[in-house]
């Protein structure tokens, strides 16, 4: 006789970290420097040029948003170009996670390496080996992993010889290289792995940063992966799952994992799946991981430089998210407020909106304007709008604010206010899924449960078309809630 | 007013603003012919 495990409970998420890596040596194997700089070598001083220090990054206002030392809504009070004015020095690590500088990132990289592909040079090994022993996220384990590093000399010649990837500093020095996973397999070559491998690193330290900040860390039971890259061989490119080898990592002994794969909607297709397995009782704790879009460092490096400013897609930014039974006390998922977009819903911006927003709180008998924040696409504008990408996150608060207006729930007049009220400025990398609503959960978490706050929503597009298979969008949402201790 | 009609039109939509199959529908209407209809991602 067929039996369900557990009633139905009600899930909650209980903690979310952030990592940032600031990898400026990376930035020239973005996708678009990388094509770029192939055509036109020159390039490639200009983009050294305009490559930022690790202090300036770090105490770039978006970025101490994004790991919860300011508040999205600080933002509207820091001058802009926000780049020129930090508030302060920036803080490392924050309430949320912390961002990392590039040559531990690389020994992060290294310590991830499960098939000894990574080389790096003996020297910047020693160097790095003394930096990472003092973080508290990584143990004398991790650091037997880096091993002891192989002379210049060996890099130069697996450069040269073997076309490995030479890896280089922000200073342009020849730190390491990244080798072939096969001879002749076009999904194992390095301008592959090292995206998954980027990827495999930042996830595993947004994890560990999450577990490390739980008072009590539970058995981790499943893990869903929600990251861009495409991990597999030639017979099976992008089919494989990076969760698990992430979760292998950071103590999720009891755990097995899959990946949720929808662009950049993926992490909350994920969460709406991590909280219905939690609340049908197959698993009382999951974890939803996705590491760093290597592909999108530099993506908009031209209108960057076209504005003589500094490159400001040097990070990679992950994310790690556990979702759990009721505790009576985090903010609860509401699984009768999901929105979605379906196959026949049409393309347009309001249709979109209509399936993400509007009948899901139709549902729920909430107006636009009692939801206290809605958190959609959340990317920089200072990054997008030199390049003629808009101001993103801008757009969808004046297309949600429209339907309020149209409902005759709220003037014309007032779309400005609203936007401020139940929007914030953009403060995310553009890291693709990692922007997608997301960046605000941490936020969401501390101000419902500080009791500043009773509600927030959540909705990410995903672009269904980029991959050249359908015409169609994507689209997914939730309402996050207080806990109202009747769990 | 420009005729559209019996033009050709290449249609390059955009992910949050006005995405390609919409504004090819507004072509079909004003009886354009669309050879190419894209939507882009710019972040």
């Amino acid at each position: 006789m067929y039996s369900f495990a557990s009633p139905r409970v009600a899930p909650v998420v209980k903690d979310i970290a952030y990592f940032l890596a600031h990898v400026p040596g990376m930035v020239r194997y973005g996708s678009k420097p990388f094509r770029e700089i192939s055509k036109e070598p020159a390039l490639l001083v200009k983009v050294l040029e305009r490559l930022r220090s690790f202090e300036a990054a770090a105490a770039y206002p978006p970025h101490q948003a994004f790991i919860g030392n300011l508040y999205p809504d600080d933002l509207w009070h820091i001058e802009t170009p926000w780049y020129r004015n930090p508030p302060s020095n920036g803080h490392r690590r924050g309430l949320f996670g912390e961002i990392m500088p590039e040559e531990e990132f690389y020994g992060v990289m290294k310590i991830c390496d499960d098939f000894d592909l990574l080389l790096l040079e003996e020297g910047i090994v020693k160097e790095v080996a003394l930096l990472l022993e003092r973080h508290p996220l990584l143990s004398s384990q991790d650091i037997r992993r880096l091993g002891s590093g192989v002379p210049q000399s060996r890099i130069e010649e697996k450069v040269h010889e073997e076309k490995a990837l030479p890896l280089y500093d922000q200073r342009n020095r020849l730190v390491g290289c990244l080798q072939r996973g096969h001879e002749e397999d076009q999904s194992l070559i390095p301008e592959v792995l090292i995206e998954n491998l980027a990827a495999r690193a930042s996830g595993v330290m947004a994890l560990r940063f999450m577990l490390h900040g739980l008072a009590t860390v539970p058995q981790i039971e499943y893990l869903l992966g929600c990251g861009e890259e495409a991990v597999g061989d030639r017979y099976n490119r992008g089919g494989g799952s990076l969760s698990k080898a992430i979760g292998e990592l950071c103590g999720c002994t009891a755990a097995t994992g899959s990946d949720v794969k929808a662009f950049c909607c993926a992490p909350i297709h994920a969460i709406v799946l991590a909280g219905s397995l939690v609340a049908a009782g197959i698993f009382k704790n999951v974890v939803v991981v996705g590491g760093g879009s290597f592909a999108k460092l530099g993506m908009k490096f031209r209108g960057h430089l076209r504005h003589d400013m500094p490159i400001l897609e040097d990070v990679l930014a992950a994310v790690a998210i556990l979702v759990g039974r009721d505790d009576g006390v985090s903010p609860v998922i509401r699984l009768d407020s999901i929105g979605k977009h379906d196959v026949g819903s049409g393309s347009s911006q309001q249709a979109i909106i209509e399936k993400l927003v509007v009948e899901p709180l139709d549902r729920l008998g909430l107006k636009l304007a009692q939801v206290n924040k809605y958190a959609t696409e959340m990317h920089n504008p200072e990054i997008t709008e030199p390049a003629g990408s808009g101001n993103v996150p801008r757009t969808n608060y004046r297309t949600i604010g429209s339907f309020a207006v149209l409902r005759g729930e709220m003037e014309r007049g007032d779309l400005d206010h609203f936007i401020k009220v139940h929007g914030m400025p953009g403060f995310s990398p553009t890291q693709g899924h990692i922007a997608s609503a997301i960046p605000f959960l941490g936020h969401a978490l501390t101000k419902i449960r500080a009791g500043q706050m009773a509600n927030a929503m959540f909705l990410a597009k995903g672009s269904l078309f980029l991959g050249r298979m359908t015409q169609l969008s994507d689209g997914m949402s939730f309402l996050l809630e207080r806990n109202s201790g009747d769990g | 007013m420009v005729q559209l009609k019996g033009k050709k039109a290449i249609v390059i939509g955009e992910r949050d603003g006005v995405q390609g199959p919409s504004i090819a529908e507004c072509l079909l209407s004003a009886q354009a012919q669309v050879v190419l209809v894209q939507t882009q991602c710019f972040v």
